[in-house]
C-alpha cells in the first residue's frame, strides 16, 4: 500500500514530464487496420480511466455537442488492472447501445487494483438525442488486443483496440 | 511496423507453409492461400504470426489455415480457418470474431439494368427508410424478452413464421437459417437486452446492402440454377450480422473463457486467444451462446430481405413474385459449427472454427441444399464498395484440405484513420456516384473508412481460391446502389 502511495507521489509529481499535448487531450486516436484504437495517458490511475472513457466517447460522437443532463452510476470489477479497463469501457459502450447513453465525464469514487480489482463510477452526460446528436460509429467492443497498460514516470498510459 | 520475417514455405504458386518448427509449441504447420504478390502485405501485417499462434492451441488438427483475405485479427487472423477435434480439442471466441455469424444473403431478381438505373436513386432511399440502421436508434421490430428468447432458438424460421419472407429461403440459408445447440439460458440478461432493440437492423461498419448488376458470368451453368441468367440482370446483396447482441456474446464468454485457460491449464502465446476444451462446460455453455447469436444473424437477415422485397415491390409496383425475387443463398462467414472431416485418412468430428471465412461445401454433400446438389454450395463473397463481388461454389478440393472452406471478402489492406486520412467522405460519394454508384450512409466520415483503396481488390482474392481449387467462380456483379449504416 505504503509503494503505492509513494509511485502515486511520483507519478503526480512528474506529470509535467508528460507533453502538453497528451496532457491536453488526456488521449490520442491509433489505427489499426480493421479496427480503431486509442492511447489514454493519466498523472493517476483513476485520470487514466477517465481518459479512455472520454476518447471511446470522443470516437462515437462529438462530444462538444453533448450536455451534462444526467449521471448514471456504474460498478466493475475484474481479475486484473488491464481486465477492469476492459470491463469499464465495455459497460460504457453497453450503456450506450442499451440506454443510448452518451457520457462525457467521469467521476472514479473508489479504484481498487491488488488482489481484488474493483471501480465505482458516477458518469455524467445525457441520452442521445436525434436531433442534436451525430453518431459517428458504432463501438461494439473494448478488447484485450494489443492491450498495453504502463507506468513511467509521468504516470500511466494504455492502449486499447475497440472493436467496431 | 517490420515485417514479418518467419519462413514462408511455397508448395505451389498458391499455398505457404509455416513449418511447425517455425516456433516452438505449434503442434500443426500453418497453411496459407495466397498469391505471391499478396505476401508482402501479409508479412508487413504479421498476420503469419497468428496463423501461427492458433496451431498452439490443443487439438487442431491438418492446418491452422489462413485465406487470401487473411488481416490482423483479435487472436485469430481474419480469414482463419482451423478445426479441433471434438475429443481433445478447444472452442475459442476468437476463432468466431465478436460479430458472430456475420454474414451474407444475395437475392435475384427478373429486373434488368436498364429498369433498374432510372430508379436507383428512388430505390435507395427507399431501401435507407425501410431498413433501420441501429446507429444510436432502434428497429422496426418491438421484441419481447419472451420472442427474443425463441428468435434465438428458432433463428430465420422465427422471422419467415411471422410474415418476413418465405418458406424456401429456408432451403437456401446456411443450417436452414437456425444452427442447432441454441440454449436461450446460456446467454446472459445483458446480451439479451442489448440484442432486443437490434433485431432487424442492418448496422454500421463494414455492414450494407447493395444493388448490383451482373457483369460477368463464368459458368453459365451453374449460374442457371442459381437464377442468374444474363449479364444486366439485377441482383442484391445484404451483408450484416449479430450486432450488439452477438458483441456481447463473445464479450461475456471471452470472460468466462479468461478463467478456463487457467482452469484447464492451457498455455496461450496470446490472451485474445482464450479457449476452453469443447466438451467442457465452459465449451458448450459458448456453443449454446453461439448458436443464440447465430441464430439472431439469420432472423436479422431474414427480416432485411423481407424489406428490401418490399421496397422493391413499392418502387417497381409488382408483387416480389413478379420481379422474382428469390433468395440465391446465405452463408456466415464468422461462425464455430462441429462437423465430420476426413484427416489423415480418417474421418473426424472437428469444431470448424471460421472467422472471416465461407463454408463452400461440394456438390453432393449432404449438407449442400436439394437446388444446390449438383453444383456445390453457393459461396457469397462481397467486394468494397467499388469495385465488385463474387459469386462462387464450394468444391471437393475445399473438403479435402480446408475443412469445406473459402475466402469470405476482399480484406483490408489499409487502417480506417489511413483510409480516412487519404479521402473525404463527400468525396467517396462523388467519386461512386461519377462511375455510376449512387451511395446513402448514415455517417458519410465513416464511409471514408470503406474507401476502395483501404481493401485489396476482391478479383485477387477469388483468383487465388479458384486456381488453388477450393471453390470455383460462377459470376461476378458490380455496385449501382448501397445503404449503409
Amino acid at each position: 500500500m505504503q509503494k503505492n502511495l509513494l509511485e502515486w507521489r511520483l507519478a503526480r509529481y512528474f506529470c509535467i514530464m508528460v507533453t502538453a499535448t497528451n496532457m491536453t487531450k488526456g488521449f490520442q486516436i491509433l489505427d489499426h487496420t480493421a479496427d480503431i484504437g486509442v492511447t489514454a495517458y493519466g498523472r493517476s490511475i483513476e485520470e487514466l480511466f477517465c481518459n479512455a472513457a472520454l476518447a471511446l466517447f470522443s470516437l462515437v460522437t462529438d462530444l462538444e455537442t453533448v450536455e451534462e443532463r444526467a449521471e448514471v452510476s456504474l460498478e466493475v470489477k475484474s481479475q486484473d488492472v488491464d481486465g477492469l479497463l476492459v470491463e469499464w469501457l465495455n459497460e460504457l459502450i453497453y450503456s450506450f447501445d442499451v440506454n443510448h447513453m452518451l457520457f462525457k465525464r467521469f467521476d472514479i469514487e473508489s479504484l481498487i487494483h491488488n488482489e481484488v480489482n474493483e471501480l465505482k463510477a458516477t458518469c455524467h452526460g445525457e441520452k442521445f438525442d436525434p436531433l442534436r446528436h451525430k453518431i459517428t460509429r458504432e463501438i461494439k467492443a473494448a478488447t484485450y488486443h494489443m492491450l498495453k497498460l504502463k507506468k513511467n514516470r509521468a504516470g500511466y498510459q494504455v492502449q486499447v483496440i475497440f472493436d467496431i | 511496423m517490420t515485417q514479418w520475417q518467419g519462413q514462408l514455405i511455397r508448395i505451389d504458386d498458391y499455398r505457404w507453409q509455416i513449418p511447425p518448427s517455425y516456433k516452438a509449441g505449434m503442434r500443426v504447420p500453418g497453411l496459407i492461400y495466397a498469391s505471391k504478390e499478396m505476401l508482402d502485405s501479409i508479412r508487413e501485417e504479421q498476420t503469419p504470426e497468428q496463423v501461427a499462434n492458433v496451431a498452439f492451441l490443443p487439438g487442431v488438427v491438418g492446418y491452422s489455415l489462413a485465406m487470401p483475405d487473411i488481416h490482423w485479427g483479435y487472436g485469430f487472423p481474419i480469414g482463419g480457418v482451423a478445426g479441433m477435434d471434438v475429443r481433445e480439442g478447444v472452442v475459442s471466441p476468437g476463432g468466431v470474431g465478436y460479430d458472430i455469424n456475420c454474414g451474407v444473403r444475395l437475392l435475384r431478381t427478373n429486373l434488368t439494368e436498364a429498369e433498374v438505373r432510372p430508379k436507383v436513386r428512388e430505390l435507395i432511399n427507399d431501401l435507407f427508410h425501410n431498413i433501420p440502421s441501429g446507429v444510436g436508434s432502434e428497429g422496426k421490430i418491438r421484441l419481447s424478452e419472451k420472442e427474443m428468447r425463441r428468435l434465438m432458438v428458432e433463428g430465420a424460421r422465427w422471422a419467415v413464421e411471422r410474415g418476413f419472407g418465405y418458406q424456401e429461403d429456408l432451403e437456401v440459408t446456411e443450417e436452414g437459417g437456425c444452427l442447432a445447440g441454441a440454449d436461450a439460458s446460456k446467454v446472459s440478461d445483458k446480451a439479451i437486452k442489448r440484442g432486443m432493440p437490434q433485431a432487424g437492423t442492418l448496422g454500421s461498419g463494414n455492414h450494407f446492402l447493395e444493388i448490383q448488376v451482373v457483369k460477368e458470368i463464368f459458368d453459365s451453368q451453374v449460374a442457371s440454377v442459381m437464377g442468374i441468367n444474363e449479364a444486366g440482370q439485377i441482383l442484391v446483396l445484404i451483408h450484416t450480422g449479430s450486432r450488439g447482441f452477438g458483441h456481447q456474446v463473445c464479450t461475456d464468454h471471452l470472460r468466462v473463457m479468461e478463467q478456463a485457460v487457467s482452469k484447464y491449464g492451457i498455455k496461450l502465446p496470446d490472451r485474445q486467444l482464450a479457449c476452453a476444451p469443447i466438451e467442457s462446460r465452459e465449451g458448450r455453455d459458448y456453443l449454446a451462446a453461439m448458436a443464440c447469436a447465430a441464430n439472431y444473424a439469420w432472423a436479422n437477415r431474414q427480416c432485411i430481405a423481407h424489406w428490401t422485397r418490399e421496397s422493391f415491390a413499392k418502387v417497381f409496383g409488382k408483387t416480389p413474385e413478379q420481379l422474382g425475387m428469390k433468395q440465391i443463398y446465405d452463408v456466415a462467414h464468422n461462425i464455430a459449427k462441429i462437423e465430420e472431416h476426413t484427416v489423415d485418412g480418417r474421418k473426424v468430428k472437428v469444431c470448424v472454427h471460421r472467422k472471416g471465412a465461407t463454408r463452400a461445401f461440394p456438390a453432393g454433400h449432404k449438407d449442400v441444399p436439394q437446388r444446390y446438389q449438383r453444383t456445390g454450395q453457393p459461396v457469397l463473397v462481397p467486394g468494397d464498395m467499388g469495385r465488385c463481388s463474387f459469386i462462387a461454389v464450394g468444391t471437393e478440393k475445399a473438403m479435402q484440405e480446408s475443412f469445406g472452406s473459402t475466402c469470405h471478402g476482399a480484406g483490408r489492406v489499409l487502417s480506417r484513420g489511413a483510409a480516412k486520412r487519404g479521402v473525404k467522405g463527400a468525396d467517396v460519394v462523388r467519386d461512386l456516384e461519377s462511375r455510376g454508384i449512387i451511395v446513402k450512409a448514415e455517417s458519410v466520415s465513416a464511409l471514408a473508412e470503406e474507401a476502395s483503396q483501404a481493401y485489396k481488390d476482391v478479383a485477387d482474392v477469388i483468383e487465388v481460391v479458384h486456381k488453388a481449387g477450393i471453390s470455383r467462380k460462377v459470376a461476378m456483379a458490380i455496385p449501382i446502389g448501397v445503404i449503409k449504416g
